[in-house]
């Protein structure tokens, strides 16, 4: 499929792999309603992810707002196929058809994007080793920088990359230690495991907190 | 593979494939007739290509006499490369600010180069981590190498003269001026990079690693299976790149936005040699050698801007 030449066809061919096939338009005002009443027997998003989807740090909910749709959409159609395990998700997740995934999608990336300088001040011990993975990785080890994959100062590459920017460190943390532990296991290609194999604790602690409030 | 075979034999429309196929054929029949007078000569030295781009490479054990061992990269390469001096250490006043200019015309060529550059890439593409990067042709190791003669362009090249054929091939651009602001500043933070290295010897991680020879042809159809499954995630199921804000975020391998034909890595030698100890990017080595010819060969496949040194 790396052959077409038609635009069209490439299109069409790329919206499969994104898994968007057969969704008309995009619905941010029912994908609203979703994240802010849930739906059937669904908790509203908000719940956990924050009025304005800017997540719950202290919990380790993730900021949903400005996140890219097509990432959003994968992880929601990974939960829902056991392929990212999170005993919370699962159920919501399950719960969704194909358009309301879509739906609640472009809602949350539709939202404003972390903001440069907002988040917990950066001054500590830890901050110059945080700030040298996300901007340079760890070549000694064969690890990129964060911001080589996941775009300048973490604003993501879409449609794979999600945002990192502003990203609260305890979820950053877990996730980074269940790569590493084989229990998160969607990432493309592996290439998330590659990475969270080369960072020590003390290199997860730092760039998580770094990434919180990267500049 | 299905929807590749379908595409070449239903469309009725001559598709580009069929160079690759009919080359690939070529060379297939090459190889049965030339392989069996090349080992009847095996005392020669076998790598005449290599010159080019490792005028010491000859002092490098030949991978040809091990064969059977099959171990994929020297350990040393590994293990024992030069370190550059750390950025935070970058000396700060007027050589400072030559030396950061030269690394922000390195990693943001589209911003600080424009007007040089004739496509879509930046000099880190190819030269990774800000050209720090054992095995990625990082700046350390090129800078010490030069003076030195090129069987390219057949004369002695400075380093000047090396910056601008990259501008040239790699770019598919101008070569900035020999007395510009920009070959200054390039030159300078290449000279910093190679801080305490020693002058015209080959530093371990220099270049690429030289590759073994694939067990089989290298096959571009092959290689486009290994492209969908371990590059298409950046480079774009199409292979021309992914941008953010109208620049490239991941490069173009192909068409009119990547290197031109004049470039090194339009040799698939010098491809594989990348992509296997390179790519993808935080993994490499995980392709195996014959993977990487593959998917270099399929990436070479591709058109591109032409060699400018060809007349039409």
């Amino acid at each position: 499929m790396t052959f077409a030449r038609n635009p069209a066809v490439e299109i069409g061919l790329l919206l499969l792999l994104a898994g968007q096939a057969g969704v008309s338009h995009a619905d941010v005002k029912a994908g609203e309603a979703i994240a802010k009443s849930g739906t059937g027997n669904i908790s509203a998003c908000m719940l956990c992810h924050g009025l304005n989807g800017e997540g719950r740090p202290p919990a380790g909910f993730p900021r949903l707002a400005g996140q890219n749709r097509d990432y959003l959409v994968k992880q929601l159609k990974d939960f829902k196929a056991k392929l990212r395990t999170n005993p919370l998700m699962r159920p919501i997740a399950s719960a969704l058809n194909t358009a309301q995934m879509n739906d609640v999608a472009d809602y949350y990336a539709s939202l404003p994007p972390w903001k440069p300088g907002t988040g917990p001040a950066q001054n500590t011990a830890q901050t110059p080793r945080g700030a040298q993975l996300a901007q340079h990785g760890n070549w000694d080890k064969g690890m990129p920088a964060c911001f080589a994959c996941h775009g300048a100062n973490g604003a993501g590459i879409p449609p794979h990359f999600p945002s990192i920017a502003g990203q609260n460190a305890v979820y950053i943390s877990n996730q980074l230690n269940a790569w590493k532990a084989g229990t998160r296991i969607n990432d493309p290609e592996g290439l998330m495991k590659a990475v969270a194999d080369k960072l020590s604790p003390e290199d997860i602690s730092a760039v998580s907190a770094y990434l919180a409030n990267p500049k | 593979m299905n929807r590749l075979l379908d595409r070449l034999t239903q469309n009725g429309k001559f598709h580009p494939m069929w160079i690759v196929l009919a080359v690939t054929g070529v060379l297939i029949v090459a190889s049965i007739v030339f392989i069996p007078a090349r080992y009847e000569g095996s005392k020669e030295p076998k790598q005449k290509i290599a010159v080019a781009d490792h005028a010491a490479a000859e002092t490098l054990p030949e991978p040809d006499a091990g064969q059977h061992e099959s171990k994929p990269e020297p350990a040393v390469i590994q293990t024992t490369h030069f370190t550059p001096p750390a950025e935070r250490d970058m000396p700060t006043g007027e050589m400072g600010d030559m030396i950061k200019l030269g690394r922000n015309i390195f990693v943001h060529t589209q911003v600080y180069a424009k007007n040089l550059v004739g496509n879509g890439l930046n000099c880190v593409n190819c030269h990774l981590d800000a050209g720090r990067k054992a095995d990625s042709a990082p700046l350390w190791g090129a800078y010490v190498m030069f003076p030195a003669y090129r069987s390219k362009n057949h004369k002695v090249n400075s380093f000047e003269d090396r910056l601008a054929g990259c501008f040239r091939f790699s770019l598919n651009g101008t070569p900035p001026a020999y007395n510009s602001k920009e070959m200054l500043a390039l030159t300078s933070y290449s000279y910093w990079l190679a801080t305490g290295a020693p002058t015209g010897k080959e530093l371990a991680g220099r270049g690429y690693p030289k590759l073994d020879k694939p067990p089989r042809q290298p096959d571009a159809q092959r290689g486009a299976a290994v492209f969908e499954k371990n590059c298409a995630i950046c480079h774009g199921a199409d292979g021309l790149g992914t941008k953010v804000n109208a620049q490239y975020a991941f490069p173009p391998l192909w068409g009119k936005d990547s290197f031109n034909a004049g470039a090194g890595m339009h040799s698939v030698k010098n491809a594989a040699a990348f992509i296997k100890a390179n790519m993808p990017l935080g993994k490499g080595n995980s392709l195996s050698v014959q993977e990487a010819w593959d998917v270099a060969q399929f990436v070479d496949s591709h058109d591109r801007p032409p060699d400018p040194r060809v007349k039409k």
